[in-house]
């Protein structure tokens, strides 16, 4: 068997590992999945009437409009549960033991990172789901959810990689657990809930810059109107500033770890 | 010192209370950065819904010109339903390292033992809710005038005392940390289905009949009053009432909950 295939065995490994766990552990489930959906919920039910606002963009309703932000606030936190299960898993010793083992120290990190785009991508199916469900039509088609479901699982692995990255640093499953606020920050500080259009400021101007809002409005270009090239480059290229973030974050705090054991 | 043995049973219950309630804040002051979450998650709620929904008071049929106002006392509440369902969390974990065993085994009548942390959650709910309204009046909120931050303070205390029976009887009934989403995710649901972020006839029309029979609605509309406009007792007492209810069925449940786990 050749290198990489061995790798890529033990990157699905941790990868499936990553996600049983996060289906045995309400504690880290939730916030993936029952969180997003409840504030999916709550926000349609009871900000639904802003479609009727000057300004907000044609769409279906405002299940539709959300859609993009649920899947992007279930993402961040898929990220952020990712990285407490490695910092619990360095708190328990099982990243010493995965240290000594004859693997490459990159395939520890991108296991998990595939377990976090796994969670992604069903979280993404997840809510395409609830929006056919509950009316709401995907105006871009087969296409148009593809390329959704696939720039929210690139997303969750991106922003996975700066989960990582401080889990490794930190070692600490509280300091990871601890970013959950700014978690809540960055995503009301993008177009995740509302056209940035109609944002109050400061958070409209921030939002504007906001790499996030490129990627929310990537995802829900196809799901509210239909894919448009210049939305998805932006978006594309917004992944890619995450994930060189997440690169080189992740691969000094590895060193860094190896380090100090 | 008289000792809790020769105490009539009055006094030593509220002993107990006490003690219980002391080692509630003890925690808080040993280990400051638990606090922060409960603390932080509702201002930054706070700020998010006005920067992100500030826009609906546009909307024909918004009773208010700030949504400052509007949106301040739900994070208020909504620092309540953290803080009690944390107070739960507390409690699984004291089950899991042996506490409550020891309390169990003590002469302390079950309801003494679940009133010491239900208070302890009412009296902690004041922190975030201060830090909150502290964060929303220099950003354009209204002063609600003494009468209308005293019945904003009453609906927190009680509203903390509601999600800590929630949290309490769900930590007791699965005795185990990880029920923890649950409980936050029930106090979620009750507080948002409600009119957090509209006046009622601007709800959708399947979350305004959620609304209409939420009896949170009634708290969120009370501890609303006086940002919006003045206090009186005909937008009070439903809420008083609706806590009462609340506070009856999730305290006996808590209750029974507590008495199954001596069994």
């Amino acid at each position: 068997m050749s290198d990489l295939a061995k790798n890529l065995r033990v990157v699905k490994a941790l990868g499936l590992r990553s996600v049983k766990q996060t289906f045995r552990r309400p504690q880290l489930m939730a916030p993936i999945l029952v969180f997003p959906t409840l504030l999916l919920a709550i926000q349609t039910g009871g900000a639904g009437g802003a479609v009727n606002l000057p300004g907000f963009p044609p769409v279906h309703s405002f299940l539709q409009f959300m859609l993009a932000g649920a899947m992007m606030q279930s993402l961040m936190l898929a990220g952020n549960s990712g990285g407490i299960a490695l910092a619990v898993d360095i708190e328990m010793g099982f990243t010493d033991r995965l240290f000594a083992a004859p693997i490459p120290r990159y395939t520890i990190v991108l296991g998990r990172l595939a377990g976090t785009a796994t969670l992604g991508l069903l979280s993404a199916l997840w809510f395409l789901v609830i929006g056919l469900a509950f009316g709401a039509p995907i105006e871009g088609g087969v296409l148009g959810a593809a390329i959704a479901v696939g720039l929210v699982t690139a997303t969750a692995m991106a922003v996975g990689g700066i989960g990582a990255a401080i889990a490794l640093r930190t070692g600490s499953a509280s300091v990871v657990q601890g970013l959950f606020p700014l978690v809540l920050v960055v995503l009301f500080l993008s177009s995740a809930f509302f056209p940035n259009a109609l944002m109050i400021q400061p958070a409209r101007e921030i939002a504007e810059y906001n790499p996030l809002s490129f990627v929310v409005e990537g995802v829900r270009g196809p799901i509210i109107s239909g894919v448009d090239a210049n939305e998805l480059l932006d978006a594309v290229l917004a992944i890619l500033g995450i994930v060189a973030l997440g690169l080189v974050l992740s691969a000094r705090a590895l060193r860094h770890r190896v380090r100090v054991g | 010192m008289e000792s809790a043995a020769t105490l009539p049973d009055w006094r030593a219950n509220l002993a107990t209370i006490a003690a219980l309630m002391s080692r509630a804040k003890n925690e808080l002051l040993r280990v400051p950065g638990a606090a922060i979450p409960g603390v932080l998650a509702p201002t930054i709620f706070f700020l998010g819904i006005n920067g992100v929904f500030g826009a609906l008071t546009h909307l024909t049929g918004f009773e208010t010109g700030t949504y400052e106002s509007f949106a301040v006392p739900v994070s208020m509440l909504q620092g309540a339903g953290f803080t009690g369902a944390a107070a739960g969390v507390n409690l699984a974990r004291d089950m899991e390292q042996g506490w409550v065993d020891r309390l169990l085994v003590s002469p302390a009548p079950r309801w003494v033992l679940l009133a010491g942390t239900v208070l302890a959650a009412s009296a902690r709910a004041l922190i975030p809710a201060t830090f909150v309204f502290a964060i929303a009046l220099p950003l354009g909120a209204s002063w609600p005038g003494i009468d209308g931050l005293l019945i904003a303070y009453l609906m927190v205390a009680s509203m903390a005392a509601v999600a800590a029976c929630w949290g309490s009887g769900l930590a007791l009934r699965f005795k185990t940390q990880s029920a923890a989403p649950l409980m936050q995710a029930g106090m979620m649901a009750v507080i948002f289905t409600t009119t957090a972020y509209a006046p009622l006839a601007l709800l959708q029309p399947w979350m305004r009949t959620v609304a209409e029979v939420n009896p949170v609605t009634q708290v969120v509309d009370a501890a609303r009053q006086g940002f919006l406009g003045s206090v009186s007792w005909a937008g009070t007492w439903p809420a008083l009432l609706a806590l009462l209810g609340l506070l009856t069925v999730l305290g006996a449940w808590a209750l029974r909950e507590m008495r199954r786990t001596a069994l």
